[in-house]
């Protein structure tokens, strides 16, 4: 309980955000004279948000069922260790035969061959298998943060939709962004790797139980 | 129109090679696979729901500010700064609301493609940025909502920074080569 209480403590992110974007949302309005179109949006992002999810349902069911067939068959195993080495550097709390490791690789190999369709469901079945593991409940831990700085960070190495917005507006070579795409997306997700284990150790944003340094 | 042809049966020949491949390579090393994959497809609805309170929230408080124009004014504070640091103005709305919402940024591209042709500098420089960066807040609010997480730590610091360095990168990377 105590270690909840330290970390309520701290600056909580998204509730500004959150409340910010509320807040900011209201003086705007006024001062664009755009009330009306604040609020009919708060109903409709309301609907959209739930057709968003009920969309997803199907999709999910669709590759969480294509991703047992590939668990049964050894492939997720195989695939999660010929990258191993990699893993076990980023996710240190997870352990090796975890599920959760499957789903994280899973969701990192969709996202790399721009199947984004298949990313978010393996990546949410990730999300909650690494809560399994998480010491404090409702507070994110660092293998979370990780998984999450790889998923923002765009992994993609096919940008399968802008190739297809260039292509349909018939450009010349719309592949032409692939490469520019892959060097540019190295970088970001190399700098949120490099900017989630770092912050991690910040005192701002350690764990309350954690040993500031810790050996193997 | 060779190429477009190209990229089509590309991501056509992956989603193909996976959703068909798997399950026939499967079904060779004797997997009982419409059981198998009945099973693992029962996950699928209890995961989406779960998101459905952090989605309303997030999406919610995104679209007043859209609605409200909030976007427009923020453009007007930081675009002459950036355009001095060598951002093009048009991929400005689109670097900031990029880890906001997807439809949107998506959008954006559309109407940037449309405005400046589909073999512009400008219209590669933002198909890029599009390619190398996230929805990050729709990420987080997805991803932590199905695993109950509302204290979010440095994730959003770490989803930001990535995203920033993205956009930079992008611009440098599409001034050296194209």
């Amino acid at each position: 309980m105590f270690a909840s209480a330290r970390i309520v403590e701290e600056v909580k992110v998204l509730n500004i955000v959150w409340l910010g974007l509320i807040l900011l949302s209201v003086v705007f309005g006024i001062i664009n004279g755009r009330i009306p179109q604040v609020v009919a949006s708060v109903t409709e992002s309301a609907k959209f948000a739930f057709e968003l999810a009920l969309g997803l349902a199907g999709i999910m069911a669709l590759w969480l069922g294509i991703m047992r067939i590939a668990e049964e068959a050894g492939f997720v195993r195989a695939l999660a260790r010929r990258i191993q080495p990699l893993m076990r550097r980023l996710f240190p709390d997870v352990p090796e035969e975890h599920p959760a490791m499957g789903s994280m690789v899973m969701n990192i190999a969709a996202n790399m061959l721009g199947l984004g369709n298949a990313a978010t469901p393996f990546g949410l079945k990730a999300m909650n298998e690494l809560e399994t593991l998480n010491p404090i409940p409702g507070t994110a831990s660092n293998a979370m943060c990780t998984f999450l700085a790889i998923n923002t960070s765009s992994v993609q190495l096919i940008p399968t939709s802008a190739i297809a917005f260039l292509a349909a507006a018939g450009a010349a070579h719309p592949t032409d962004i692939v490469l520019t795409s892959i060097i540019a997306t190295t970088f970001s997700s190399l700098a949120g790797i490099i900017a989630v284990k770092t912050l991690e150790k910040l005192p701002r944003y350690r764990l309350p139980q954690q040993e500031p340094p810790h050996g193997v | 129109m060779a190429f477009n042809h190209l990229t089509d049966s590309l991501s056509n020949g992956i989603f193909l090679a996976v959703i068909a491949g798997i399950p026939m390579i499967a079904a060779y090393k004797s997997v009982r696979v419409y059981e198998v994959f009945v099973d693992g497809a029962k996950e699928g609805f209890e995961l989406a729901i779960k998101i459905v309170p952090y989605l309303v929230a997030m999406l919610v408080a995104i679209g007043m500010f859209r609605a409200s124009g909030g976007f427009d004014i923020i453009f007007g504070w930081l675009g002459p700064t950036l355009e001095k640091i060598g951002v093009p103005p048009a991929v400005l709305p689109l670097a900031l609301i990029r880890p906001f919402s997807g439809s949107a940024s998506n959008g954006i591209l559309a109407d940037i493609i449309k405005n400046f042709g589909p073999d512009a500098f400008v219209s590669h420089l933002a198909a890029t940025m599009i390619g190398s960066t996230e929805t990050t807040f729709y990420v987080i609010a997805v991803y932590f909502g199905v695993a109950r997480i509302r204290r979010t730590r440095h994730a959003i610091p770490a989803g930001l920074i990535a995203d920033f360095v993205g956009i930079v990168a992008s611009i440098m990377v599409c001034r050296l080569l194209l």
